[in-house]
């Protein structure tokens, strides 16, 4: 069996201060494992989001403890963080965030830039990570040029270039049709499977079970409940 | 090319109207600088002409002498006294002083009269376009500078005018010897000098040592300052910075042309910063990305100091040609603005610095940047 690449103990996080205070989880616990696509499902409100931003690092918890590969983030200062993210985490999000006036291959190659990549070998590694999700023919085109599909293709592009232990996707085809969605979906179950990687996807949308190896539901801070099993195979 | 390059290139091209108008600042605030530090270099130089002309190994002064104006008048004992010291092959004695010269028009103009030791050589007009520096020794012979022609009220070679009634007849003509005063200098003899400034026989404003060949001039003049008192003993050089310090500090132009500097700088920061606030604000979300995707703080800070310095390329290419065509239209003038190679290295540094400095707003901007706002954006 093989171990967590990241995994959230007992966490809880309260959001907002004074009378705004929220608690947003009330102690969870979830296990990434790698070559495993997770979505992470629950309505609106109900903490989705503020795990992932746990899991990935990017909000710290109030209680409990994250591990990246076994290691405790706990004291991890800003810049710490940020060197997790770097070396073991990918991230797809719901509106792309791509740099509007870089091409899709220098978006890509900006996540290897910020680990202080070589240029050459760097164009190199976002050229393949673009063929990888089917867009060798775009590298030169900029965001305004593509379809919102082929954006989401190109951010998948962006969180796989470093060879992270995960991706976490944030209602990554919440913006997309359903063609496209189906797409991005197919990609980021094939980035699970074939590359072995940790996905962990946060959506609403039932369309998406059949491509999970796992569904976590979350509601009101709580995992409510966990079912393995379903995904189509490649 | 690092990426950070390229993202810092784009962003700041990205947005012409405000492209143009950091520009503008910066073009704005650079041209000022250069204007104020041309004209202290300007001013500098031109307070010293006269000094930076004479060929002397030291000048002998009355003690306390400000500067080459200054009206103090040494005795002229001290020449003899001056001549006796071992090693001084010359002490030439030189004279100057204001005096009205009488326009044809029947007004008066003041004009700066040097008196000179003719066979001597001690301070003579240079750049002579007519006339030759003999002529001077020919009865109430004098040389003044074309430009001045106008203000003087004459039109050139020949010409007549009186200095306190004594009659004078231009005979020489010199070009480009101008006065920061506005005020111009007339050269002549000694002796008539004395008779149109009122000094004395017996007194000079300046004796110019002239050294022997294989003279110590430090030891020369340890010799001279033991053996003359109540004098001054410089060396041309020290003189010109005497000079130089009593016009610029003390009389606070210098301090007026450093506050304008200053005041450009301050411009020029201010508009810089503010363009690179808002240029920060509006990418913010870009930052707050490259910060959720794991870049190092660093990063961003090199991103927004690339741009900086993009900045501070082109505004000062474009600041050192306007700075150039200044620099060339005033030439010709009493004061002109003069740009040497050290004030363009400079002047880039500092426009660097600015613009680096005013980069320090958007930092904290970015400083403070959650990269969860991804999430919600």
């Amino acid at each position: 069996m093989t171990e967590p690449v990241v995994e959230a103990v007992n966490v809880a996080k309260v959001l907002g201060s004074g009378a705004a205070q929220v608690a947003a989880l009330k102690g969870v616990s979830l296990a990434l494992k790698g070559g495993e696509l997770t979505l992470l499902m629950g309505p609106s409100g109900s903490g989705k989001t503020t795990l992932l931003s746990i899991l990935g690092c990017i909000l710290t918890p109030t209680e409990g403890t994250v591990l990246i590969r076994g290691h405790a983030t706990d004291s991890a200062d800003p810049e710490g963080l940020a060197l997790l993210r770097r070396e073991h985490i990918g991230f797809v999000f719901q509106s792309f965030h791509l740099f509007p006036t870089l091409s899709a291959a220098d978006n890509v190659r900006l996540a290897l830039d910020v680990r202080g990549e070589p240029a050459r070998s760097a164009k190199a590694r976002s050229r393949e990570a673009l063929a990888k999700v089917g867009l060798s023919h775009k590298t030169s085109a900029f965001p305004r040029e593509l379809s919102g599909g082929e954006q989401q293709r190109v951010a998948i592009a962006r969180a796989i270039v470093g060879n992270p232990s995960i991706i976490l996707a944030d209602e990554p085809t919440a913006a997309l049709d359903g063609e496209n969605g189906q797409a991005i979906m197919t990609i980021l179950a094939g980035i699970a499977k074939e590359q072995g990687r940790g996905v962990l996807i946060v959506t609403h949308d039932p369309r998406l079970l059949p491509f999970a190896d796992r569904v976590v539901h979350i509601e009101d801070g709580l995992i409510v409940s966990e079912k393995r099993g379903g995904a189509r195979r490649q | 090319m690092p990426l950070f390059i390229t993202l810092a290139f784009r962003n700041f091209f990205h947005d012409r109207l405000r492209f143009i108008a950091t520009v503008i600042g910066i073009v704005f605030s650079i041209v000022l600088v250069t204007v104020q530090m041309g004209l202290y270099l300007g001013f500098g130089r031109t307070v010293t002409t006269m000094i930076d002309h004479v060929s002397a190994d030291l000048w002998i002064m009355p003690h306390g002498t400000k500067c080459f104006e200054d009206p103090s008048l040494l005795d002229a004992s001290k020449r003899n006294r001056a001549l006796s010291i071992n090693g001084v092959a010359a002490a030439i004695p030189v004279v100057i002083g204001f005096a009205d010269w009488r326009l044809p028009n029947g007004g008066t103009t003041p004009v700066f009269i040097i008196g000179s030791d003719l066979r001597s050589g001690g301070l003579l007009p240079w750049d002579l376009v007519e006339g030759r520096i003999e002529a001077l020794s020919i009865p109430r012979a004098v040389a003044v500078d074309r430009s001045y022609f106008d203000r003087l009220g004459i039109s050139g070679m020949g010409a007549t005018a009186e200095i306190r009634q004594h009659l004078v007849r231009v005979t020489a003509v010199t070009n480009g010897i101008r006065s920061f005063t506005t005020t111009p200098y007339v050269f002549m003899d000694i002796n008539r000098a004395r008779a149109h400034t009122g000094v004395a026989a017996d007194k000079a404003s300046y004796f110019l040592i002239r050294l022997s060949p294989g003279a110590d001039r430090n030891h020369v003049r340890g010799q001279l300052l033991s053996y003359i008192s109540n004098v001054d003993i410089l060396t041309p050089a020290e003189f010109a910075e005497r000079s130089r310090i009593f016009w610029l500090f003390g009389t606070g132009a210098g301090a007026a042309l450093f506050a304008g500097a200053l005041l450009g700088v301050i411009v020029g920061t201010v508009i810089v910063a503010q363009t690179l606030y808002s240029s920060t604000k509006e990418h913010i979300n870009e930052f707050a990305t490259l910060r959720a995707i794991g870049s190092s703080r660093e990063y961003i800070y090199k991103v927004i100091v690339c741009q900086a310095i993009f900045s501070a390329i082109i505004g000062f290419f474009f600041a050192a040609l306007i700075g150039a065509v200044i620099v060339e239209l005033t030439a010709a003038t009493a004061l002109p603005i003069i740009m040497t190679p050290g004030l363009i290295v400079g002047l880039f540094l500092l426009t660097v610095i600015m613009c680096v400095a005013s980069a320090i707003a958007a930092i904290v901007q970015v400083i403070r940047i959650d990269p969860a706002t991804v999430f919600t954006r």
